[in-house]
């Protein structure tokens, strides 16, 4: 059987054992994602059937995966680092930004980084702080790395392959509230190429441009704009560095206007800048200034509290109602 | 490394031991209290379990099998000392006068803190591990500029002992001679990965690699814990600088709530140090040694039970917090973005009575 029904926990799982099986230098580093198998159970039986050469439980120290992950690349090897949750991203910051993004440039291109760091990232799931953030930019910032989020198990089996076998380095976003949810998964179909943007639903009034947990909750919005006779066309960026312009701007020339929508806060944003872009490329397009919903310019907030914090539905029709309302 | 020798005044069988370098000052009344101690954070934390399992918190951490450890530990610190925890320092807590249901709040998910660090001279915990060491020895640094006579405490695990952080605090600690005292937890487990995976020396070795003393002590030995915790204090308040303590302990429970040991850890080695029980040798000890009465405990138990009766009542009445309450304390300044969040929860119908 080529497709099966999966969550999209176990297609990256899977996605990870055949990059495994394909190269032998492919390795996996991280904090309990041996025995435990991670605590998504992402990586789940792989230390069993790979060893632990392979299947690295890491000491304690984010600093020292990333950056062992580095000397690896530079040996030839391809490692796959996993952080055990966004919020502890941040003591490897430093490796990322100055070695991992910047070793390719400063070698004249003799080291690849073909190295993979892994992060569950967003909210929605009830969590303590530090476990439901939304790094995304800081990454999207540094020239040199490349960020994907995949946000169906499809997708993520194919996209967590691409990003291992791809000679840059990839922060892989996966957004943890939706590790469970299920999708045929077809495993000799490979699903487009992390840097197209994907349109998940079609629509002719406004174009939703977003990543993420938010992908789900936006097709919700578009579903409960349809009853209000308003067609979302919801584009899933896919990759979110880079993002692909042209597909966004095809759908701008169409519909004229524009929400984006992410989970993170909205200063110096992923979502703030591809307001900007789209306001310079489609400028004689638009018919009514951009508008983004996202998380608020406050640390994330308990978690009692963070469906208020997060976008939902109702703020993203609030959003699509203003861009409709502007008449130019 | 279970061979490396120990500091202990009391083992497992509630039998006195003698030590060369240290000796026990504590009174009978005083042990027994520190008994109590450790029964009620143990009945509470037992209480905060079954709280998580209804759905009440969001995630519990255990600390059962460590109590000794906290409470020797929190019994020897003054009360002008200050302490930085992680997230498992509920003795620590308790020892620094915090209501129960304050340690909670986090776990609940209606706030980040849950108390005033200043008044109870305790921070709130710190999820990202190795991070408060740091800010523990800058604390100690501004103790050393005052001159004032306090001590600084902070609290990490086995597993935080690989983090940089941990290193830098030590490097910090050595060469400003600063007035602090790691107090490490070696509960053999960093969820999965036992202490092996952390270290090839035993942890209070590495103390000598940044100049100043380390000692591993019987984590389940409360009498123990105290006199060296205490003796670590005194060295940090009267300028002798810093130290590092190894608690040598176990993680009874899983890491959390969220956690499933079974598929890392066998239960022959939980049985070893059910043995090794902190509550159990005490308790021996004061019967034997002391006459202490059985009703002792019993009235004990009791009190504990009503504690945590009162934990879940006031858990369970505790309000979520406003919506809006997220805006507060980002900045101690108006600011413009957070006047316009507020403005549009507001908007959207969370306005609430702020
Ligand atoms: C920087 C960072 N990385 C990862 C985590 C996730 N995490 C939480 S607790 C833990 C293990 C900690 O083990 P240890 O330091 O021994 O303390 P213990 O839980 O045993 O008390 C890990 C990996 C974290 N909180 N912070
Ligand atoms: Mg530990």
């Amino acid at each position: 059987m080529t497709t099966e029904n999966l969550t999209m926990a176990k297609a990256i799982n899977e996605g990870l054992r055949r990059a495994m099986e394909k190269d032998p230098k492919v390795l996996l580093m991280g904090e309990d994602i041996g025995k435990l198998g991670g605590v998504f159970r992402v990586t789940d039986g792989l230390q069993k059937d790979f060893g632990e050469l392979r299947v690295v439980d890491a000491p304690l120290a984010e600093s020292g995966i990333v950056g062992a992950a580095v000397g690896l690349a530079m040996r030839g090897y391809r490692p796959v680092c996993e952080i055990q949750f966004d919020g502890f991203v941040y003591p490897a910051f430093d490796q990322i930004v100055s070695q991992v993004a910047k070793q390719h440039a400063r070698s004249g291109g003799v080291y690849k980084m073909a190295l993979v760091i892994r992060i569950p990232f967003e909210g929605g799931i009830g969590a303590i702080e530090h476990h439901s953030e939304s790094p995304e930019s800081y990454f999207a910032h540094t020239a040199g790395l490349r960020v994907y989020s995949p946000t169906n198990a499809y997708d993520a089996y194919w996209m967590i392959q691409e990003a291992i076998a791809s000679d840059d380095p990839v922060i892989f976003c996966e957004p943890k509230s939706r590790y469970w949810e299920k999708a045929e998964v077809d495993r000799e179909t490979p699903a487009r190429p992390a840097t197209e943007a994907q349109i998940r639903r079609a629509g002719s009034d406004v174009t939703v441009v977003t990543y993420g947990a938010s992908v789900k909750t936006c097709l919700r919005a578009a579903q409960a704009a349809e009853g209000e006779g308003r067609q979302l066309e919801v584009i899933d960026l896919r990759s979110i560095s880079p993002v692909d312009y042209p597909t966004l701007a095809a759908s701008v020339e169409k519909t004229g206007r524009v929400v984006v929508v992410s989970e993170a806060p909205p200063v110096a944003s992923v979502a703030g800048d591809i307001a900007a872009t789209l306001s310079e490329m489609c400028f004689y397009s638009l018919r009514a200034p951009i508008v983004r919903v996202s998380g608020y310019h406050v640390p994330y907030p308990p978690s009692r509290i963070e469906e208020e914090y997060l976008p939902n539905v109702d703020r993203i029709l609030d959003a699509v109602d203003r861009v409709m309302e502007c008449e130019s | 490394m279970d061979e490396v020798p120990m500091i202990q005044l009391l083992n497992p069988e509630g039998e006195r031991v003698s030590n060369s370098e240290y000796e026990s000052s504590l009174s009978a009344a005083e042990i027994l209290g520190l008994y109590r101690d450790m029964a009620i954070i143990r009945r509470l934390c037992n209480e905060a379990t079954s709280l998580q399992r209804q759905g009440q918190l969001a995630l519990w951490a255990p600390v059962q099998g460590q109590e000794a450890a906290q409470i020797g530990a929190g019994h020897a610190l003054l009360p002008n000392d200050f302490t930085f925890p992680s997230y498992r320092e509920h003795g620590i807590a308790w020892k620094r006068g915090i209501p129960p249901l304050d340690w909670l709040r986090l776990f609940r998910g209606v706030t980040m803190g849950g108390w005033d660090p200043l008044q109870y001279r305790h921070s709130n915990p710190t999820i990202v591990i190795g991070n408060q060491a740091l800010n523990a020895v800058g604390y100690a640094m501004g103790i050393q500029r005052d001159g004032a006579d306090e001590a600084v405490m902070t609290f990490f695990g086995d597993g935080g002992s690989s983090q940089g952080d941990i290193h830098e605090a030590c490097v910090f600690a050595g060469v400003f001679n600063a007035p602090v005292v790691f107090f490490i937890q070696n509960n053999h487990w960093a969820i999965s990965e036992p202490t092996t995976r952390q270290s090839r020396i035993p942890l209070f070795h590495r103390a000598s690699g940044y100049g100043f003393p380390g000692v591993r002590v019987d984590g389940n030995d409360v009498l123990a814990v105290y006199e060296v915790t205490k003796r670590a204090l005194d060295n940090a308040r009267s300028g002798n600088g810093p130290s590092l303590i190894e608690a040598f302990t176990y993680r009874m429970g899983a890491h959390t709530t969220s956690d499933d040991p079974t598929r890392y850890r066998l239960e022959a080695e939980l049985e070893t140090w059910r043995h090794r029980d902190p509550l159990e040798r005490v308790k021996s000890y004061l019967v034997r040694t002391h006459g202490e009465p059985q009703s002792t405990f019993d009235e004990i138990a009791a009190d504990a039970d009503h504690m945590a009766l009162d934990l879940r009542e006031g858990l369970l009445s505790l309000p979520d917090p406003a919506p809006l309450s997220m805006f507060d304390h980002v900045y101690t300044e108006p600011h413009p973005l957070i006047e316009a969040g507020r403005r549009e929860l507001i908007d959207l119908g969370f306005g609430g009575e702020q």
